[in-house]
């Protein structure tokens, strides 16, 4: 569970996000809106410890961002899957190495876990890509390796910045599939995007709350999207 | 865990840790070129230092074994004072052996400056005694003087030191020289080390930010850069000392006109402080790319 308690984020002089207090709670799935540029990313990494709130505190299962440790920001992160915008990959190595990363830093062995990766990367539709190397992959097929990435050690919570910005509409019914099925698996699951096509598509797959970030503070759009 | 045996750890295990930085080839046989120059130049440097302490402790130790007894006297009276000096070294406790130099050993001793024909029972040369030490028995050196004085006149006695000090302290600075040279490699190999730490952490800027997105403690990335620069500097290191021995081990034997600078090397088990060369230059690599990389990962944070 993350809670958010008066959170207030400034960066250069200016304030980013302003006295914003919300609960995500465990299985739940969630929609964040908002014009480009108004902070849905900055929110994303406050959810997972790689921003530290100004002001107001973000506590992640139970703990202040602002007291933690860099080790305890660390093993918090092995708990929440990121899916970034334009993820980027170690180039040196195959799909397979990368998408099993999170359980090669965690000190899981990665050749004992080799059946979830292919089950992971059949998942994904990438099984046939396991030895390619990431600058040789589609938009598509990147945000895909991307997301097998984050929820490889099985994470409770995943965000999910515009993972469908840079694919096709079918690709992104694919990729939003995926993210209906984990959190049907009971993960938290929230997407900050700003293809309301997208929000739409969902609807009928899966019950979310819809926020949107303007001015600077969030608000509930939910219902009559 | 001690920093040794966190070294240890590093080097065996873990490998995986490497794998995720990209593989830089020229930075990396550079830092390796590097690191087997410096081994090669600390292998003389100790060469140096092992050597100058050799040759400190043998003069120390030759030219403190002895003493000699000059008797300076009219040609008629040097046999009866030489005889007379003899009796009294010979009741003096620490005093193992005393010999008079025959003719032909004070003119050899001559030779070097007044040709080997040196005529010299014609000249007013003393008579020299040669006094051998008893191992670990002192001598009152002062008493022994006081005693040749009251009853051989004109004996003086000369216990080396006057010769032997400055001798063994420009051999004692030497050695320190040597030293110095040691750990200023050591400090040049670090600075080397952490600038080219420092130039892979910049260069995988992007890397870092992936590693710590899903959930790498410092300590691990860390971990990952220095695992790399102590295998670069081990091996660039073994391959330096190895030349820089066989360079030493290739030196001029020593002969008895040779000297010191022949004399330079090792002898015995002392090989196996060269050996040792490799081991520290990883140590040095090993704390200055954990400290550029900590200290690097931290402004990053």
């Amino acid at each position: 569970m993350i809670e958010l308690d008066k959170v207030a984020f400034s960066h250069g002089g200016g304030e980013l996000l302003s006295d914003i207090s919300m609960v995500v709670k465990p299985g739940s799935f969630h929609f964040l809106t908002g014009p480009s540029g108004a902070g849905k990313t900055t929110f994303l990494r406050l959810l997972y410890g790689d921003l530290i709130a100004t002001a107001g505190q973000v506590r992640i299962a139970g703990k202040d961002t602002r007291t933690m440790t860099r080790d305890e920001v660390a093993l918090v992160r092995r708990r929440i899957g990121f899916v970034p915008q334009n993820a980027v990959f170690l180039d040196h190595l195959p799909v397979a190495e990368n998408v099993a990363l999170p359980l090669l830093v965690s000190g899981r062995d990665a050749a004992r876990a080799e059946a979830d990766l292919s089950e992971l990367l059949t998942w994904v539709g990438l099984a046939g890509h396991r030895e390619a190397h990431p600058p040789e992959l589609s938009g598509g097929e990147r945000q895909r390796v991307a997301l097998a990435r984050a929820v490889i050690t099985s994470p409770d919570i995943i965000l999910a910045d515009e993972p469908t910005g840079n694919v096709d509409w079918d690709m992104s019914q694919k990729i939003l599939r995926l993210l209906v099925e984990l959190n049907r698996m009971g993960k938290t699951v929230m997407i900050a995007t700003h293809d309301i096509a997208l929000i739409r598509a969902a609807k009928s797959q899966v019950q979310s709350r819809v926020l949107r970030i303007a001015s600077r503070r969030l608000q509930l759009a939910g219902a009559d999207l | 865990m001690t920093k040794l045996s966190e070294l240890i750890a590093l080097l065996m295990g873990e490998p995986q840790a490497e794998q995720v930085v990209p593989p830089t080839g020229f930075t990396a046989q550079l830092t390796s070129l590097s690191a087997a120059a410096m081994a090669f130049l600390a292998c003389f440097a100790l060469g140096l230092s092992v050597s100058t302490g050799r040759l400190a402790d043998r003069w120390s130790s030759e030219l403190a074994q002895s003493l000699t007894v000059r008797i300076s006297a009219p040609a008629a009276e040097r046999d009866a004072r030489t005889e007379a000096a003899l009796a009294v070294l010979a009741t003096t406790p620490g005093i193992a052996a005393a010999r008079a130099l025959s003719p032909e050993e004070q003119r050899a001793l001559l030779a070097p400056w007044f040709g080997s024909d040196l005529p010299l029972e014609d000249l007013p040369v003393p008579q020299l005694i040669d006094v051998t030490r008893a191992a670990g028995e002192p001598i009152d050196v002062a008493g022994l003087g006081l005693r040749l004085e009251a009853e051989v006149p004109g004996a003086v006695i000369d216990d080396h030191a006057g010769f032997r000090r400055p001798l063994v302290d420009a051999a004692g600075r030497l050695r320190a020289l040597g030293w110095l040279c040691l750990a200023l490699i050591a400090g040049a190999m670090a600075a080397m080390v952490t600038l080219a730490a420092h130039a892979a952490l910049a260069a995988n800027r992007s890397v870092i930010e992936v590693l710590r997105q899903v959930g790498a403690r410092d300590s691990y990335i860390a971990n990952a850069f220095v695992r790399r620069f102590t295998l670069r500097a081990l091996t660039g290191a073994a391959a330096g000392a190895t030349l820089g021995m066989i360079a030493m081990a290739l030196l001029p034997p020593t002969g008895d006109e040779a000297g010191f600078l022949t004399d330079l090397g090792f002898r015995g088990l002392g090989w196996l402080l060269p050996a040792t060369i490799p081991f520290l230059a990883a140590a040095v690599a090993f704390g200055a790319t954990r400290l550029a990389a900590l200290r690097t990962l931290r402004t990053m944070a």
